[in-house]
């Protein structure tokens, strides 16, 4: 658990950042909290020779609620998703799935951004994004440019962001209606067996539009389309729901771990998905 | 002398002695982060040692190249076996009458094993030196199932080729280490033979780690100027660690001091001889300057000292009423690559002939055949005493699975077979004396604080509701009553490695009336500095804020054999209350000389001699100090101190009632604990609040094992479980509130009658949680589903019984 010996930055500007990315290529990483990053450096998983710490860049730990839209600096923490009453307001799932997320120590360091950038399956930050259809801003040598997160996360630790351009921030229309983080774990401190986000729209009745997105549930978080597509239109019963979660099933792709078998997983996201959907609609 | 008055109340709590909440001593400087551990020891021009492992668990080593190591600066050697040999110090004796490689000698046996040990000038070139040394491995088959090795061609104790007999008696088998039998064969099989009832199961109690959260580490420091090595160390034993060290170097054993500096939890972790200590021994040797050696947290999970790992499988019979007539009991025993475990001499398989629990069972038998694979060495007992927790799991599974058979309630069904009170000091089939214990009224007390026929109740109308398909969760109500063997023990059949059992304590009152006590014993949070001070403060009138208790240093403590299996309050405090005596019964002389009468006319009341009869007529402990070491009196020698060393007479029996209500979602396999009730006993009480904390950690620990902590290995032998995060320690999260109670029944042969309660949450609380999740599942036909009953394994049972359909 020690670290191979590696050169530490502190930048004050993100053309800086840049440059020492440029400079160093593959060998150069970012670092927000740290909370990925550290452990696989400690365990020799990743080496590291350059690392470049973010935290002393201005502006990437700001929260900005505006004209219907929401932007969340890199450097947001889970504690200030936890925390900020206007985002709360505007956006409740985020405060629901960042106290789902690890214990309060973690949350005072793990960022937003360290969570939706590195493509861990197990973070919780990047379904929220899918299921928020939130656009990541990256920065790079030839300026800025946006992805959706939903086209973002290419395989594990695989994503569309190039090893010379940073995560800057994400941003997302306010999301409306009935919302839902439901999140199974072993533990404190533990990623999901199985995580559904959902946001659904309720008019007259009936489901006028749904998002539902899983987490730890295949290389990639999963954005269920089928999901959302068997929901809208339909009073949400049980025969909807079940169709919701049948057409998840079809995206997912788990494997076993230490968490169970996939036949246990797969059962679980199901059940996941349906408490999910149940709380969603009931808020919406 | 027997009135409650106002001043005697206010001098007896004055003292802050036993029965008294006293706050732990211990705890400024631990919430304050001024602790001294083994990791905060920092000497001049101190090396620094780190292990090169094997990432194979079984696999010839082909070569060794230190080169590229030996040239990064820094480095200062690398040493493996070859280097070790020429000492004879390659290999070491185990406590269970083996031998264990300190570093790979031709081969490694399971994924973790030291191969080489590197020293360097600070840690951080250490570890990136053990990257550097070049290692040629050549894999053999890996066996990680103790029954398939007994069956294979494969043979993983080369060393051992040839011999068939091993510590413990006849080798059956190249892979096999010994057979322990104890009570009779014939005899049980004709009772399970004849029986109206007979109940078999088989059941697996999975491998897991005592994990403390302070992994193991020495630092060793040779003087080649006076020859005096000294090594600190997380030890739970360090004056055996001493007479060890000294048998395996031969320095001289007054040439050697041990220290035991804070110890940040064991659990039996710390009992053994670890090859860093060793090594780092050796390093110091060879270089003449401090060597420190702290392993990280994935080299503890992975290489130190697992617990269990006994696939256990019993007949229980009885007659058609519920009377057990008859226990038979079959252990195969992983022990990994060498026989680690950490027991009394004579007693391979610890105290698992403790099986028959706590009933009457009149003719019992148990085997335990202990054998190799490629798993770390081990078999410690992790908050228990010597296999307690393996045989109070069998016995309390055994008797549910009984009930079952006979459909019968599981808590009148140990109600009818509990030994009586009038039966005590018990034999039991298997040999042991029990020596005190009052079962029924325990368990009457818990079953009517938990209200046990309304949880019934409650519990059938959720199964009716289950069935009806109005609620998805099923109610479990866990049961278990549990008796404890500790405080081992009588030297008469208690030793490790030759060395009896005993412990020590001596005392020195000062002559301004405050003392010091030093022990044998070694606390590891237990909060020895609060409750022993607590022990002398009642048997020599010195408040126990007055009384300083020293541990931990060969130096300077008397002879001890350590901290485990709950023995230092029935051993080593049993000694602090005979010395205390010893220090009264001279206080009492000189009192009787100070007041100008005879001894046989003044008596001891609380903390002063009184002129029987005349109670204004006294000497307080504090007068009688200073008198004996600043008056002449004839006859008696100046000073107040003394010594006791004990040898116990028998163990002490804790015992305890427990019940646990889960609700278990049938769909998700999550287990929510709704209420979990601890009575113990653990005889006289000497600080409540303590004893309090001892059965929350305890139970946690319990909770650990029970729903999720194991060491998992692969075909491969890999470790799957090699960090915190697939290691399941609990935190305060997943901790429910747990309601304490108690009984008191004191030991008849403990000096002042208290029996130790660290383990006996451990031990009853396995059972407790385990039972609660298969109770669940009863009215749907489960008998049994093995450990550890984590989400998936739950969901499985709930699967395999057709309740997902």
């Amino acid at each position: 658990m020690i670290p191979a010996a590696f050169d530490y930055y502190r930048p004050k500007k993100m053309d800086d950042v840049i440059a020492l990315l440029e400079q160093h290529g593959d060998d150069a990483r970012v670092m927000a909290g740290g909370h990925s990053l550290i452990p696989m450096m400690k365990l020799r998983m990743a080496e590291v020779p350059h690392l470049i710490d973010l935290q002393d860049i201005e502006g990437l730990s700001d929260i900005s609620v505006e004209g219907g839209k929401i932007t969340l600096g890199a450097m947001v923490t889970q504690h200030d998703l936890i925390n900020h009453a206007g985002l709360t307001a505007a956006a409740p799932i985020l405060r629901e799935a960042a106290l789902q997320i690890a214990d309060p120590q973690v949350r005072y360091m793990g960022t937003v951004g360290g969570n939706v950038a590195n493509g861990d399956p197990g973070n919780d930050m990047p379904g929220l994004m899918q299921c928020l259809d939130a656009q990541i801003n990256l920065v790079g040598p030839n300026g800025t440019r946006s992805v959706a997160a939903r086209e973002y996360y290419e395989a594990a630790y695989m994503t569309d962001r190039e090893d010379d351009e940073v995560l800057v921030s994400i941003s997302f229309d306010t999301p409306s209606g009935g919302f839902a983080y439901e999140k199974q774990k072993r533990k404190i401190g533990d990623y999901a067996t199985a995580a559904a986000a959902v946001q659904i729209v309720k008019d007259g009745g009936k489901v006028a539009a749904a998002s539902i997105a899983m987490t730890n549930l295949s290389d990639v978080p999963v954005w269920s389309e089928g999901a959302c597509d068997a929901l809208v239109g339909t009073s949400c019963d049980a025969a909807a729901m079940k169709a919701a979660a049948a057409a998840m099933l079809g995206d997912i792709d788990p494997s076993e771990d230490n968490r169970g078998p996939v036949a246990f997983k797969r059962h679980v996201a199901g059940v996941i998905l349906t408490r999910a959907i149940t709380r969603a609609w009931d808020r919406a | 002398m027997n009135d409650l008055s106002p001043e005697r109340q206010e001098r007896s709590a004055n003292l802050k002695g036993m029965g008294c909440s006293r706050k732990r001593v211990e705890d400024a400087r631990f919430t304050q982060g001024k602790g001294n551990y083994v990791d905060d020891i920092k000497l001049d021009g101190m090396l620094h040692g780190d292990f090169v492992r094997s990432p194979y668990a079984h696999a010839r080593v082909v070569s060794i190249n230190k080169d590229a190591a030996l040239a990064l600066p820094g480095v200062v050697a690398v040493l493996t076996a070859e280097d070790l040999a020429p000492l004879n110090l390659h290999w070491m004796p185990t406590l269970a009458g083996d031998k264990q490689m300190v570093l790979a000698d031709g081969k490694v046996l399971f994924q973790g094993q030291e191969v080489a040990f590197v020293v360097a000038s600070d840690r951080y070139v250490a570890a990136d030196a053990v990257e550097l040394v070049e290692v040629e491995y050549e894999e053999l088959p890996v066996i990680t199932d103790p029954f398939e090795s007994l069956k294979s061609d494969v043979v993983l104790r080369e060393d051992l080729a040839g011999q068939t007999e091993g510590a413990h008696g006849p080798r059956k088998h190249h892979n096999h280490i010994f057979t322990w039998e104890q009570g009779e064969e014939a005899a049980t099989n004709q009772v399970i033979d004849n029986a109206d009832i007979v109940a078999e199961e088989s059941m697996y109690y999975h491998r897991t780690h005592p994990c403390p959260l302070e992994t193991c580490g020495s630092v060793a420091s040779m003087d080649k100027v006076n020859g005096k090595l000294t090594l600190w160390g997380t030890f739970q034993a360090p004056h055996v660690v001493r007479t060890v060290a000294s048998l395996l170097s031969g320095i001289e054993e007054h040439n050697i001091r041990v220290i035991s500096p804070d110890i940040g939890g064991g659990f039996g972790n710390k009992v053994g001889v670890y090859p860093g200590y060793v090594c780092s021994i050796v390093a110091s040797i060879v270089t003449g300057v401090p060597v420190k050696w702290v392993e990280d947290r994935m080299e503890n999970l992975m290489s130190t000292a697992f617990a269990r790992d006994y696939h256990m499988t019993g007949k229980i019979a009885a007659t058609k009423d519920g009377k057990i007539t008859g226990l038979h009991c079959h252990v195969t025993a992983d022990h990994g690559g060498f026989d680690a475990c950490a027991d009394p001499t004579k007693f391979p398989a610890g105290f698992m002939n403790i099986c028959t629990g706590s009933y009457d069972i009149p003719t019992a038998y148990l085997a335990v055949d202990g054998v190799y694979t490629n798993k770390a060495p081990g078999g410690v007992s992790y908050r228990c005493s010597f296999r307690v927790t393996e045989a109070v799991y069998f016995i309390e599974r055994m008797i549910e699975v009984l009930a079952i058979k006979l459909d019968m309630d599981a808590a009148e069904l140990r109600r009818i077979n509990f030994i009586k009170k009038e039966q005590f000091p018990y034999t039991a089939a298997l040999g042991w004396e029990y020596d005190s214990g009052d079962y029924h009224t325990a368990w009457d007390k818990a079953l009517k604080s938990v209200d046990y026929e309304g949880l019934r109740k409650e519990q059938a109308e959720r199964v009716e509701a289950f069935k009806r398909g109005e609620t998805r969760t099923l109610m479990g109500i866990g049961l278990s009553f549990f008796t404890e063997i500790v405080g081992a023990g009588p030297v008469k059949n208690c030793d490790i490695l030759g060395m009896g059992m005993f412990d020590s304590c001596e005392i020195r009152i000062h002559p301004t009336g405050s003392a010091i006590a030093r022990l044998g014993t070694i606390s590891q949070g237990q909060g020895h500095a609060t409750t022993f001070a607590q022990i002398l403060a009642s048997e020599i009138g010195i408040s126990a804020d007055s009384i300083t208790i020293e541990e931990g240093d060969t130096d300077t403590a008397p002879y001890g054999l350590g901290t485990y299996g709950s023995r230092s309050t029935p051993v080593a405090g049993a000694a602090t209350a005979l010395a205390g005596r010893k220090i009264r019964a001279k206080a009492q002389m000189i009192a009787a000389y100070l007041l100008e009468v005879h001894d046989d006319d003044v008596e001891f009341d609380i903390d002063r001699f009184v002129v029987k009869g005349a109670p204004e007529k006294f000497k307080t402990m504090k007068e009688i100090a200073y008198a004996a070491y600043n008056q002449a009196i004839p006859g008696i020698e100046p000073g107040l101190e003394a010594v006791s060393y004990y040898d116990p007479p028998n163990m002490t029996y804790p015992f305890g009632a427990y019940v646990c209500v889960m609700d278990i979602d049938v769909d998700t396999g999550v287990p929510e604990i709704r209420r979990f009730y601890a009575l113990d006993d653990c005889g006289t009480r000497i600080n409540p609040m303590i004893i309090e904390g001892q059965v929350h950690g305890g139970l946690t620990e319990a909770l650990a094992v029970a729903l999720g902590q194991e060491i998992a290995y692969d075909e491969l032998g890999n470790v799957k479980t090699g960090t915190l995060m697939d290691f399941f320690l609990p935190t305060a999260w997943e901790v429910p509130n747990y309601e304490t109670d108690y009984t008191v029944t004191p030991s008849p042969h403990h000096p002042i009658g208290a029996k130790g309660v660290g383990e006996s949450p451990h031990v009853g609380g396995v059972p407790c949680f385990s039972n609660a999740i298969q109770d669940a599942f009863r009215p749907f036909g489960n008998t049994h589903t093995n450990m550890p009953h984590d989400h998936w394994r739950i969901w499985q049972t709930a699967n395999g019984l057709g309740l997902h359909d």
